[in-house]
This record gives structure tokens, sequence and C-alpha cells, in this order.
């Protein structure tokens, strides 16, 4: 466990108070919108920041954890559950397209993950084209705040997951294969055992995100969950923050989501313009983000420093 | 089995444009070993430059071209100089892993930019001659689309010959072969790379505009236009921008089927199941000649 784990398990632990001083509903809204983007690009952060494989096919799996977790919970059974069972189905299904898909390498496999992702949201679209609402006897009993504890627990779960797969066995050999494949297998790391390793621990904390935003929103159509923005979000939050970090994926998920529903006010969307622009600028001259940048500044100073 | 025929025939027209999108980012893949994402979003943009130079400046539909394509070279300079050309100095791993993101941030700015400028509305130019038909036994063709095809066909015609006959077009080829053993030659690689994302940028212009005036374009047909590019490209190799054109007729014909087959929601799956299928049968041989 690193320092920056305690530093942000504090934190969230903190946010644990928030409900009790009574908070405008916006205001526990907008964090548990946080708290869903944390999740989001932690689980995105395993595979392409440790393991060095830009999936662009996220959503597919966070889709599918809302999509099973909504008619398990619809159909009564608990919350938690149906989630578990959600991202059991994100995961399988990684699995199953994961042994095809890591023949692809680098760019290829982004591409490819990119049109699996499509082609499996325009499957859901054509076969679910009814908006799917809650029944009136569970929008009646709606508790925020129970959104928001589970949001806040699944938060600390993906940077938990996070902080132990840096510093363990298998979160070396990821790094060593995303460093330089063909040297981390000469040195005897099982390059696609330990890829499928991430994505299916990826796929499962993005199908438990799906699961929580099956369980937030009253109504919406199952395709959307399925759509590439989530996986675009995901991307430019973690690429944003610090790839390969702890810390910078919680740091890009604050930073994006605030200025969003800042701008958002007044310009929907608008927020992509600048965050597209920022990612550009982060992948020319700043690779490692903003968490680069905090040690370039450091470094700067510490120069300055007179002996 | 004349609604077949016709779909068929429509299938083809639309092909010819997919042909038209995917040469250019055939030739600055094929050249440059950049994977730009943001095609579909610079065919966006040409678009709206033809719908608003029909609009505002009153020219003649296809004769917007003479405006946007000028418009997309520049645009391609200014793409290259502010920001691809810095990828290329990147071994080629790194070239395509860099691009694809750059590509990426691009698109979503130009598509937000896009939403802000000129907001999510469908537009489309309508010409004078928009609902004129030709009639083939009891298949409708419509005279636009038709113009359209032709016009891709004989823009992707003239790319052959410039980069056939060209002395910089032959420089370009060099370049896409062993830029090294180009550099050695005396081949200045920096201007064909250069010159070969300006080209790029500006077909993807004309297909913007093609599209824009026989289809319709908004801010978010960018993510739709890139993958039927990546699509074709896969399906044709690189090398050939006559293949490119005709991996785009088979494209269009290959979805027509599976609308006729599966119906009409159906028909954007079937090209990225063929992609998917054939990235995984050639992962190395990808994009081969």
């Amino acid at each position: 466990m690193n320092r920056w784990a305690l530093v942000i398990l504090v934190a969230l632990g903190a946010l644990a108070f928030l409900p009790l001083a009574g908070p405008r509903d916006d205001v526990l809204n907008f964090v548990f919108l946080i708290l869903l983007s944390i999740t989001l690009a932690q689980s995105w952060n395993i595979v392409a920041g440790y393991a060095g494989q830009v999936n662009l096919g996220h959503a597919a799996f966070f889709g599918l954890g809302a999509l099973l977790a909504r008619v398990l919970w619809i159909h009564g059974l608990p919350i938690v559950a149906a989630m578990l069972a959600g991202a059991a189905l994100a995961t399988a299904f990684a699995l199953v397209i994961g042994a095809p898909a890591f023949r692809l390498r680098g760019a290829y496999f982004a591409i490819g993950t990119l049109a699996l992702g499509e082609i499996l949201r325009t499957t859901v679209n054509n076969v679910l084209p009814e908006i799917s609402t809650l029944p009136a006897a569970t929008i009646a009993g709606y508790r925020l705040t129970q959104r928001y504890y589970l949001a806040l627990a699944l938060a600390a779960v993906s940077v938990v997951a996070v902080a132990a797969l840096a510093g363990s066995r298998a979160g070396l050999g990821m790094q060593a294969i995303r460093e330089d494949e063909e040297a981390a297998e000469a040195s005897g790391v099982g390059a696609l055992r330990l890829k499928l390793t991430a994505l299916a621990l990826s796929t499962a904390l993005a199908g438990l995100a799906g699961g929580l935003f099956a369980y937030y929103h009253i109504s919406y159509y199952p395709s959307h969950p399925f759509g590439p923005q989530w996986t675009f979000d995901a991307l430019l939050m973690t690429y944003i923050g610090g790839v390969g970090t702890l810390h910078g994926p919680v740091l890009g998920a604050v930073l994006y989501v605030v200025l969003k529903e800042y701008l958002a006010v007044r310009w929907v969307d608008f927020h992509l313009l600048i965050f597209g622009a920022l990612f550009i600028a982060i992948v020319l001259l700043l690779p490692g983000g903003l968490v680069q940048a905090q040690h370039v500044i450091i470094r700067t100073l510490a120069r300055r420093r007179p002996r | 089995m004349s609604l077949l025929a016709q779909q068929l025939v429509l299938g083809v027209l639309i092909g010819g444009l997919y042909g038209l999108a995917a040469a250019g980012l055939s030739l600055v893949f094929g050249v440059m070993k950049v994977l730009d994402v943001a095609h579909g979003e610079l065919i966006m943009l040409g678009g709206y430059a033809a719908f608003f130079a029909v609009a505002l400046l009153g020219l003649d539909p296809f004769g917007s071209l003479a405006l946007v394509i000028p418009l997309s070279l520049l645009l391609g300079v200014v793409l290259y100089l502010g920001l691809f050309g810095f990828v290329v100095r990147a071994d080629e791993e790194t070239r395509v892993k860099n691009s694809l993101l750059i590509g990426f941030g691009l698109a979503l700015a130009l598509h937000a930019l896009a939403v802000r400028l000129w907001t999510a509305d469908e537009r489309s130019i309508v010409t004078p001659y928009g609902g004129s038909v030709l009639m083939v036994g009891d298949i409708a063709i419509p005279l636009v689309r038709l113009l359209s095809l032709l016009l891709a066909f004989l823009l992707i015609g003239g790319l052959h010959l410039l980069l056939a006959r060209w002395r910089w077009g032959k420089a370009i080829r060099a370049a896409s072969e062993d830029w090294q053993a180009a550099l050695l030659t005396g081949i200045d690689v920096r201007r064909a790379y250069l010159l070969a994302f300006a080209i790029g940028t500006a077909l993807a212009g004309a297909a913007g505009t093609l599209v824009s005036i026989a289809y319709s374009i908004s801010p978010s047909i960018g993510l739709e236009w890139t993958l039927k590019a990546l699509i074709v490209v896969v399906l044709a190799g690189l090398g050939s921008m006559l293949g490119t054109f005709v991996g785009g007729l088979v494209l269009g014909v290959a979805e027509a089927a599976s609308a006729a087959t599966f119906g009409g929601a159906y028909r954007e799956v079937v090209g990225l199941v063929i992609f998917v299928l054939v990235l995984i049968a050639r992962p190395k041989g990808l994009f081969g000649r």
C-alpha cells in the first residue's frame, strides 16, 4: 500500500460523513458522479495504465454490467448481488473475447476493441430499443444516500484494488509487458495470462460501475451505458491525471467532473473541447499527465533551493 | 427481387464515398504510419465547409469542391505542422499509438467545436437537381448520388496518377516503402510526409463535400465515418488507391445485402464484424500490401 492509497482512502472516508451534514441533493449527486468516475477511470487504468493495452471498447463492459444488474435488481435481487452478477457477466465476456483480441498489438488492439464495443452497442440498441424505467414502487422508495454510500464503497474498492495490484508480482509483470512485451516474455513473464488477468480485473470493476449506474438512474435507454463516450471519459480522466499511477485517475476524475459540471451550466459538451485539447497537449508534452507535472514542479523548486 | 437490386445499387452508390473516405486515411497511414482517427471529423469539417460555401456564397454544390479542397489542404498543413509532425519523430510503434491518441483528442475537440458553432442539427445541401432520379428498368438511381460516385472515382483516379507520375508522388511512395532509404537517396522525407498528410486531409474534405450533397452531415458523424474508413482500409490493404475504391464498393454492397437480409438496423454491424474478423485473422499482416 503506498502513501497515495492512504491519502485517497482517508479523503473517501471523510466523504462518508457528508450525508450527515444534510446537504442539498445536488451536492450529493455531484459527489456521486465524481465517485462513479473514479471507479470507471481506475478500472480503465488497470488494463491501459498498468498492462499498457489501450482498450477502446471499455463501455461494452460498463454496459453489460448495467444491463444484467438492472434486470436482476428490478426482479427483486438485492442490488449488491445484482451488481456482482453484472460484473461476472462483463468479466466472462472479457475472457471470451480476450484471447482473440490480444492477438492484436498496440493500436490494433485499440481499434479492434472500439469496433467490438460498437457492435455490442448497436446490437443492444436494436434488441432493447425501449427505455428502461424503474417501477413506481421503487421510485417511491428511492434514497439518494444509499446510492451515494454504494458509490463511495465502490470507489474505495477500486483504489484498493489498483494499489494492491501495483505492488504485486502480477502488477509488476503487467508493467513489464507495458514497457516491452517481447522483453517481458523473454524474462519469463506470461504475457497473455497477465493481460487476461488485467482485463478480467478491469472489466469486473467496470461491470460493478455499470451496476451502480443502473441502480442510480431512474430511466435510461439500455444502450446508453454502451455508448463510446463512457470509454472516452475514462480515457481522458486517466490520461489527464496520469496513466499508470494510483492517484492520477482520481485527480483526473475530480478535475473532469468539476469542470464538466461547471461548464455544463452554460455550454453543454463544451468541456470536451477543453479536455480534447488538454489531452493532446498531454500526449505530446507531458505523457505522465498532471501527476508528472507535479514531479517536474517539485524538482524545479528543489533545484532552486540554495545549498 | 427488384427491391434487393435497388438496395444493392444504393449500396454501390454509397460505397464509392466509403472508398473516397478511406483513401485519405490509407494514404496517411501507409506513408507515415500515422493512424489519424480524427479522419471522420475532417470529413465532417469538409461537409460544413461545402454547406456554407453553397449557403452563403451561392456556389454550385459540386463546384464547392474547388473551394473545399484547397481549404482542406491548408488545414492538413496546419495539422501536420502543429500536431502530427511531432509524432513522426518517434519509432513506428510509438508513432501509431501516439497518433491514435492525438487523433482521438482532436476528434473530441472538433466535435465539441462543431456543436458549439453549428449546433447538433443534421444538415444537407439542397441541390437544384436534388430530386432527379434516373430510372433503369424499375430501379431508381438518384442523380446526385450517381454524380458523387463518379466524382469519387475521378478523385481517386487523379490521386492514383498523382502518386504514379508526379515527382513528389514518387517521393511519397518512396518514403512509404522505406523512409531511411528514401532519405539516403536525397528525398526530403519530411516534405513528403507533409504533402501526404495535406493530400489525405484534402481527400477527407472532398469526401465530406460529397457526403453533405448526397447524404447529410452533423457534428457527430465523425466516429461513424472513421470506422467506415478503417473497415475499408483493413479490407483493401495499403498501397493501391484503386483497390481502396473497390474496397469501399464492397463494403457498400455488403451493408446493403445485410440490410436486406437482417433489416436496416444491423447495417452498421456487418462492416464492423468483417473488420474484427479480418483483424483477428491477420493481426500482423494487417494493412499489409
